[in-house]
């Protein structure tokens, strides 16, 4: 694997191979010393231009918990906001030669241009409304611990799928895992078509009880204004997950940050069925797995022979 | 009217030249069977028995095994100026139309500032007069900088030499001023061609909403943002006696809206552009903007057969490109942040050959009719090669394969949709307006032995 753009196209073994490595991390975090020196001398860049708070901090402590050197870098304060283009930063970030650039974009597509323009392995952090692959490996990880294995699971995704990147990024990663997913959510907020990769669509809770697992979405406050849902009294009445409509055996899962009162009553979240910080404490050890499954696993490339083939000229004396 | 006279061009010679047992085909004036085609002083003179065609003192190229078709027309072209030059002018723009095999194209009055005022358009015909390698008409925008609110002085602009009106870029959202406009176009008129599209319905996309821009998280152009726009416009038309052109049908329920429009009697035309021909949505999933990304987006399987279907039965009567040069900046960008359009003058018809007739979608005969299309909708004369008509040849090797971008671009701008594709069939010469408009390097090299 040389980046990790998107769920879509990993295969089943490239996620086990990713989540048995995230199991190997979690004895690390035991530890009294809970740093490894896998990436020493290798610097990582974190590059956000968009607010984070869980993935920003979990990948970077990720990157040194690895021993890697971090650049961190945020949209606010940097060059960024002078106007500066994409590429026009990632040339200039390349000039500390990255081992790993992880980018957090608010368009779609934004990670994939940086492999184009970059040597360094890219991870997606979560690019527009696209893919989020990381929130997606580690729910599968949270998922695995619980459950074990995800064939034949029935998992319901409910709230706004249209704007969800995590949405987009787990129904792939749950049908690839042999889970059957359901997306359940107001018809403004289901993308037209969606059906097509595999998914039912449902427009109410109704048979929520088939569920094995319920993640449920953020849903963003600002969109009553674009005619998406009249009122969030409305949706929280039909599409809010509470006590009442969780049976306690279904598993409760959300990406975070949570509107209490909105997608998720209080007390679900609060309730022994949630997984909510499960599922932060796997992303630590996840992105840790995925640093390490490309850049440990991928060496520098061997000098080429003939120049600096053998052993490097040893300072002071002519070449 | 001879394009030459009717549009604007550098002046030059007439072309004396003799394409010696050109396969020749020109369906609307049929003709079709290997002639040579004799060019004096920049008009057909004859089509005569091979071997048999003379010009004293003109130049003879072996055209045995090349095509020779009427030179094609593109109605909807962006060339950008004034006031965005470096994506192109009128020079670089009408080379690559030449390129193409095209002799004519009009030009859109999108540009910085709109093309509003009489003094816009005596200002860039005076430059077309010293810059065109082939005949350019102007239209000018409907309503004052494109704002939509208020009308221009369309009869004034139409005395200064404006072909037509369009506000193409965006649409027309205010039903009252397209009638008010229509009902002036009894007073002017020059054709009115809509970019048709509902500016709430589309919102923020980016792309056909479909599968794909669900699998993507793209905002998705619905078809219906395009196709209600047109049937309440073609109602206007008729209820106003008009002449509307819709530039760019992307979308089958489109199609049907101006087939239904014509069966109820509207003077309306439609275009379609070869990338709406050629590709789908699923190209989008490369996620590559420079080719892929343009307004109205690439659409479904079912809408690009219906497209094909119209243009097979006239529905569409013309092919236009669309040719929406940008710079590398404006496209080297994540999807949703690059500028729509994409470039397509030079590579027109060696698309059309590769994606539809080598495969026996369509046949050669009607995508040269088609191509040659887009004058008539605005009172020009269409390219012939009946004897007597002005030279506007395009002489095409159907077996040549080329890369395209390869050997760079004739545009200033790179961003077309074939980027990196080999296609097959490629113009070798054009004639526009009875002058030599463009040779291929390489084949020009080859006349000389």
């Amino acid at each position: 694997m040389r980046h990790l753009l998107a769920v879509e196209g990993l295969s089943r073994s490239e996620i086990e191979a990713i989540l048995d490595r995230a199991e190997s991390f979690a004895e690390v975090g035991r530890r009294d010393i809970k740093k490894v020196p896998t990436l020493r001398g290798r610097t990582v860049v974190s590059l956000f231009y968009e607010a984070s708070t869980r993935t920003s901090s979990s990948f970077e402590l990720a990157a040194k918990r690895l021993s890697a050197d971090l650049v961190s870098i945020k949209a606010g304060g940097s060059s960024v906001d002078k106007g500066e283009s994409l590429k026009d930063t990632v040339a200039t970030l390349s000039a500390y030669d990255p081992a790993a650039i992880v980018i957090r974009h608010p368009y779609a597509g934004a990670a994939q241009l940086v492999a184009e323009w970059s040597e360094a392995a890219v991870v997606n952090a979560g690019d527009g409304k696209h893919e989020h692959p990381s929130q997606a490996l580690l729910d599968l990880y949270t998922l695995r611990r619980r459950l074990g294995s995800l064939e034949g699971k029935r998992i319901w995704i409910v709230g706004d799928v249209l704007h969800s990147r995590v949405a987009r990024s787990n129904l792939v990663a749950f049908q690839a895992m042999g889970a059957e997913v359901t997306v359940c959510g107001p018809p403004t907020l289901i993308p037209r078509g969606i059906e097509t990769l595999g998914c039912e669509v449902a427009h109410s809770l109704d048979r929520l009880d088939e569920a094995d697992v319920v993640y449920a979405l953020r849903l963003q406050k600002e969109r009553m204004a674009e005619s998406f849902l009249p009122s969030l009294r409305e949706y929280a009445t039909r599409f809010q997950i509470d006590t009442r409509r969780l049976a306690p055996r279904q598993l409760l899962m959300h990406p975070g940050p949570v509107n209490r009162g909105v997608e998720l009553s209080g007390e679900a979240v609060d309730s022994p069925q949630s997984l909510i910080s499960e599922q932060v404490a796997s992303g630590l050890v996840v992105r840790m797995a995925i640093l390490y499954e490309l850049l440990a696993a991928r060496e520098r490339p061997a000098p080429v022979e003939g120049e600096g083939a053998q052993s490097p000229t040893p300072l002071g004396q002519p070449a | 009217m001879s394009l030459a006279t009717a549009l604007d061009m550098r002046s030059g010679e007439g072309a004396d030249i003799v394409l010696r047992g050109a396969t020749v085909l020109d369906p609307v004036a049929g003709i079709e069977g290997h002639h040579d085609v004799v060019v004096r002083d920049g008009r057909i003179a004859e089509l005569a028995a091979p071997g048999a065609g003379e010009v004293a003192g003109g130049e003879e190229i072996d055209a045995d095994g090349l095509h020779a078709f009427p030179a094609f027309f593109d109605p909807h072209v962006h060339l950008r100026t004034p006031g965005q030059e470096h994506k192109e002018d009128i020079e670089t723009g009408t080379r690559a139309a030449a390129a193409g095999g095209f002799c004519g194209v009009l030009a859109m009055a999108n540009t910085d500032p709109p093309v509003s005022t009489p003094a816009d358009v005596e200002a860039l015909r005076e430059a077309a007069r010293e810059q065109a390698s082939v005949p350019v008409g102007f239209l000018a925008t409907v309503t004052r900088g494109m704002e939509g609110r208020e009308l221009t002085e369309m009869a004034a602009l139409r005395d200064a030499g404006a072909l037509g009106f369009s506000d193409d870029g965006l649409p027309l959202r205010d039903a009252r001023v397209l009638r008010r406009a229509l009902q002036y176009q009894q007073l002017c008129g020059g054709t009115i061609a809509l970019h048709e599209e509902d500016p709430e319905l589309s919102g923020a996309g980016v792309m056909h909403e479909g599968p794909v821009s669900a699998a993507l998280g793209l905002t998705g152009i619905p078809s219906v943002s395009e196709s209600t726009t047109i049937a309440r416009d073609a109602a206007l038309a008729a209820y106003e006696g008009a002449r509307i052109h819709v530039q760019h049908l992307s979308a089958a329920e489109s199609v049907e809206a101006v087939r239904a429009a014509k069966a109820a009697g509207v003077r309306i035309s439609a275009e379609a552009s070869p990338h709406h021909l050629c590709l789908t949505d699923e190209a989008v999933r490369s996620l590559d903007p420079r080719r892929f990304k343009m307004n109205p987006p690439l659409r479904s399987e079912a809408d690009r057969q219906a497209l094909i279907d119209g243009l097979r039965d006239g529905t569409i009567e013309c092919v236009a490109t669309d040719h929406a040069p940008h710079a590398a900046e404006e496209k080297e960008v994540p999807f949703e942040q690059a500028a729509m359009g994409v470039t397509g003058l030079e590579t027109a018809f060696a698309a059309l050959h590769t994606y539809l007739i080598l495969p026996g979608v369509l046949d050669l005969a009607l995508v040269v009719e088609r191509l040659a299309g887009g004058a008539e909708p605005f009172g020009l004369e269409r390219p012939s090669l009946a004897p007597g008509s002005e030279a506007n040849v395009a002489l095409c090797d159907l077996a040549a394969t080329w890369t395209v971008g390869e050997e760079g671009y004739e545009s200033r701008s790179s961003n077309s949709w074939c980027a990196g594709e080999e296609l097959t069939g490629r113009v070798l010469m054009t004639l526009a307006g009875g002058q030599v408009a463009y040779r291929l390097r390489s084949f020009s090299l080859g006349v000389a032995r």
